[in-house]
């Protein structure tokens, strides 16, 4: 679908709030792992998003993304800050490079690419990466937005499983195991609340 | 929290900047590089988040690299995952040529700034600081 300024501030709407309902269902997730920040430093870079979703969405949609990325790497802190605004700055970037959305699916590979090297982490180490990419392999398929949604929720709860190996989660060594990792359940949220609008307003 | 420990009267010495997730532990450190060189390395640290709280953040990691800015370059010291994370984000922000004379490096944060502050007096150039300070780990 083409996505307006309207859609595009009211999914930074529905993100915000998503993010804020479970904000501290993550900063527990976090707790178990981590430092337990997770969910305040989302919330705090999901609201600067907010506050300037008026003048995003007034922008294209690739530079949209772009200052959304910047936003996010300013507000979140922790290391989540520099992989989610990777992702959105990469994916803003490789679609003005590429025109628009038939090459979406290469635009997002090439900034799941990206998130990886700013994260020096692969497939299985416990990270929000473990959801991107089972995402990007649907969104290759062109699957329908309510089986992407599944899949990322499917993904985040499957690196229960896994020994964290980046991250604070690492110095627990197999202790981190049996957690769900704190990146991976938001990134699944933001997955599932992007893709449920799409659904609600395009279906393809 | 972010602040510039000294004036450089040699603004030809690299630089040191120290980012903790903890402004005491940051200031901490940064007192104990001015004990050790006195105000002839520039220096600044940052610690917290954006809040006060623990953590990290770009901005504050960007005005302390550019408090403590040398033509000579900028040794960095960071502890846990997300002040590497973030500091390398905060380098990239401040444009290629910036950039390219800015070492984050792989060392202890208070051992390794004190030593790289201590090559860094003697005029050493950035890779000799960094290589310095990236002795200590293993
Ligand atoms: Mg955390």
């Amino acid at each position: 679908m083409h996505i307006g300024a309207a859609d595009l501030a009211e999914l930074i709407a529905l993100c915000r709030s998503e993010i804020d309902r479970n904000c501290a269902h993550l900063s527990d997730l976090d707790s178990a792992i981590g430092d337990g920040d997770h969910g305040a430093n989302m919330r705090r870079g999901l609201e600067a998003v907010f506050a300037e979703r008026e003048a995003i969405a007034a922008l294209a949609l690739p530079d949209a993304l772009e200052r959304i990325g910047t936003i996010l790497v300013m507000n979140i802190g922790g290391a989540a800050g520099p992989l989610y605004g990777t992702l959105a700055m990469e994916l803003g970037r490789a679609m003005s490079e590429r025109g628009g959305a038939p090459d979406f699916a290469a635009s997002l590979e090439r900034a799941i690419a990206a998130v990886a090297r700013r994260g020096r982490s692969g497939p299985g180490d416990k990270t929000l990466l473990d959801v991107l990419y089972p995402v990007q392999v649907e969104v290759l398929r062109r699957s329908a937005p309510a089986r992407v949604a599944e899949c990322a929720q499917s993904a985040a709860q499957s690196t229960q499983a896994m020994q964290a190996r980046r991250g604070r989660a690492a110095y627990l060594g197999a202790r981190s195991i049996g957690h769900e990792d704190p990146g991976a359940s938001s990134c699944a949220l933001l997955t599932a609340t992007i893709c449920r609008y799409l659904r609600e307003h395009d279906a393809p | 929290m972010t602040a510039r420990i000294a004036d450089s009267p040699r603004a030809g010495n690299v630089g040191i900047v120290i980012v903790s997730h903890s402004p005491l532990v940051a200031r901490g450190a940064a007192d104990m590089v001015r004990q050790m060189v006195g105000d002839c390395v520039p220096l600044a640290w940052t610690g917290g988040n954006v809040e006060g709280g623990l953590g990290t953040h770009v901005a504050g990691i960007k005005s302390a690299i550019e408090a403590a800015w040398s033509e000579a370059g900028v040794a960095v010291f960071v502890d846990l995952g997300g002040a590497e994370t973030n500091s390398e984000a905060a380098v990239e922000m401040l444009g290629p040529a910036r950039a390219g004379k800015v070492s984050i490096c792989n060392a202890p944060l208070v051992e390794g700034a004190v030593i790289a502050a201590a090559e860094a007096s003697g005029g050493s150039p950035l890779a000799k600081v960094v290589a310095t300070a990236e002795e200590l780990s293993p």
